[in-house]
């Protein structure tokens, strides 16, 4: 096919490749500069002396904050929320989205639009805060579970790919011999339906190891925090805990710290994510997501 | 008459042989009912209960009296809120950072994605894909934590690459000229690449066959992203533009409180972070409630119109 390429294409390509490899590099850059000043010693890095490679490298960050126990209940608290709500996530988006990807599901159109509409109208933020105190969640770790315990966007998503990949001999099949919906649902439907748990898991786990609105407005209790409100003190407000710095005396010396366990932090916090991508990746690619925005 | 009825018993006998039949589907798949259950009860505890709680927007809420009991006071709150003069400048600063993503976050992950589907190399394509996915999963906390490390006047990256060509530092974080900038463009590092999973879909969706005649035709590459890639996303794009705008008056709310601070305060009072001050740290509930209602009304009348304006020029729309 490629007999004659135009210089115009020639152009074309050339610029094409230069210009993603920099979008690239603009992408990955600050990512790799979190890491790298996280282990350099902080000197260097606020003389603007590490851009490329760690230098004069030191793990005292890192030692600081894991000896932290504010980081570590924080740790501990996102865990918990993020494995309940994304089981509890999971469970309901699947079961749900099964349900309405049967056309023989009478009334379907109807459970459709209650969720759909969801997406496009809110009571807002203040009757949703006195529904949730109201029904006694607040200061609890259900507040950070059960107001979003689905997503009607995932129920979308996961409808329409049951709708395409289950083909519909399948359940005629299972039918005939008098299988029942659950045993098909365990049996038949869940084992194909891989890409699309793998996917929830993913968005659902992703979404709650990340939040930190609901804790801001539900979570009082300083135990119940999770890690993100402890990074916004560390990262934004500057609230390094004494703990972490109490033997340092020095003024200069404390912010230069403060400093290094902030580009710590930021690892620290988004490992489990950056880890669980890659082996999730390759179910998105797959075009998952083809259809999911025709309700 | 009794040439009628026979006619009518039958489409009567029909009725009832339909309603019989639903019964039955209902019953054969009662199992499917439970499913959607803790669903049905979730969507309508989270999110219809407080569509029923806006009523406090025109009442006095008193909280022992509950959202019933509360006396009625009409439009009041939404007078209070349209002739206090935070009210221009939470819209002016809502509206502006809203278009300004509407103008330059919304196109580039359409370029990206047409330009990505041009790649000829797939190891290239995989490997942009990966990075440019990457920081979507990252947190808004971690997002704007940073920004501000990036943009610190006096250690930041960003400053003392303008310091080395000879300009002035400038301290970002704390200016509200640069608020909508800063906003604007960190959303596009973190998302550019996770919004064009939607359009590559539809880019694989191309018939090849097209392209190759093009190709025969003499059509150059750009000519061919012009007269065949975005023709064909367009309905994807036009469903996202109107979602989008749909969402014009809610601005990235969680990540705009973060960036916010005393200095940058005139650009980044936005309606929402209003609400959250006014309701739930000052304690000003209905009058709140009263400017989330407004916000969300304006939203869904925007969606409204302009699935309409799509719908009537013969363009994609959400229905």
């Amino acid at each position: 096919m490629v007999t004659s390429r135009s210089r115009g294409d020639v152009l074309f390509d050339l610029f094409t490749y230069g210009f993603l490899s920099a979008l690239l590099l603009a992408v990955l850059y600050p990512l790799y500069f979190v890491v790298i000043s996280s282990i350099s010693n902080p000197d260097f890095v606020n003389q603007g002396n590490v851009t490329l490679y760690p230098r004069g490298v030191t793990f005292e960050g890192y030692r600081r904050i894991f000896a932290d126990a504010q980081v570590w209940l924080g740790y501990r608290n996102s865990l918990l929320y993020t494995v309940l709500g994304t089981i509890l996530n999971v469970i309901l988006t699947l079961t749900a989205g099964y349900a309405l990807s049967r056309s023989d599901l009478v009334g379907r159109n109807g459970f459709m639009l209650l969720i759909v509409f969801t997406m496009f109208f809110s009571g807002g933020l203040i009757p949703t805060y006195l529904l949730v105190k109201g029904l006694g969640l607040v200061n609890t770790v259900w507040a950070m579970i059960l107001p979003n315990a689905v997503s009607a966007y995932n129920v979308i998503i996961t409808r329409t790919f049951f709708q395409t990949s289950i083909p519909g001999e399948l359940l005629e099949a299972a039918k005939m011999d008098g299988c029942s919906n659950t045993r098909f649902f365990l049996g038949i439907v869940l084992p194909l339906a891989m890409p699309i748990v793998a996917v929830m898991i993913l968005f659902s786990a992703v979404g709650h190891w990340n939040a930190y609105f609901q804790a801001l407005i539900y979570l009082k209790d300083e135990g119940l925090q999770p890690l993100q409100i402890v990074l916004r003190k560390i990262l934004i407000h500057n609230e390094a805990s004494e703990a972490m710095m109490d033997d340092i005396v020095n003024q200069a010396e404390l912010v230069k710290m403060a400093e290094t366990m902030k580009y710590g932090m930021i690892i620290v916090s988004s490992l489990p994510v950056l880890v669980l991508y890659p082996f999730l990746q390759k179910y998105f690619m797959k075009g998952v997501l083809i259809g999911s925005l025709k309700g | 008459m009794a040439a009628a009825n026979p006619l009518r018993t039958k489409r009567m006998e029909g009725i009832r042989r339909k309603r019989r039949k639903a019964r039955l589907a209902i019953w054969q798949n009662y199992e499917l009912y439970l499913f959607l259950l803790p669903t049905l009860v979730y969507f309508l505890v989270f999110h219809y209960m407080p569509m029923y709680g806006v009523q406090i927007a025109f009442k006095r809420f008193i909280a022992v009296k509950g959202i019933n009991g509360s006396p009625w006071v009409g439009f009041e709150h939404f007078e209070r809120f349209f002739e206090s003069f935070q009210f221009l400048i939470v819209l002016k600063n809502t509206l502006a950072i809203s278009l300004y993503e509407l103008l330059v976050a919304f196109p580039a992950p359409i370029v990206l994605a047409l330009l990505l589907n041009q790649l000829t190399s797939e190891r290239f394509k995989k490997l942009a894909q990966t990075v440019t996915y990457a920081p979507h999963f990252i947190s808004v906390v971690v997002v704007v934590g940073m920004l501000y490390l990036f943009l610190s006047p006096k250690i930041g990256l960003v400053n003392r690459l303008l310091v080395s060509l000879g300009f002035e530092p400038v301290y970002f974080m704390a200016s509200s000229a640069w608020f909508s900038t800063i906003f604007v463009f960190s959303g596009i590092w973190q998302n550019i690449g996770w919004s064009t999973i939607i359009y590559l879909a539809a880019l694989a969706g191309v018939n090849p066959d097209l392209h190759e005649a093009a190709v025969m035709d003499g059509a150059t590459k750009r000519q061919r992203i012009q007269h065949i890639d975005f023709p064909s996303i367009l309905p994807t794009i036009m469903i996202l533009l109107i979602l989008n705008i749909g969402h014009l008056m809610s601005v990235g709310f969680e990540k705009v409180y973060l960036m916010q601070n005393q200095l940058n305060i005139d650009a980044s009072e936005v309606i929402q972070t209003y609400v959250y001050k006014a309701g739930l740290l000052e304690g000003q509930l209905s009058y709140s409630a009263a400017i989330g209602l407004f916000n969300s009304v304006i939203n869904f009348t925007l969606l409204l119109a302009f699935n309409q304006l799509a719908r009537k020029s013969k363009q994609a729309s959400l229905w």
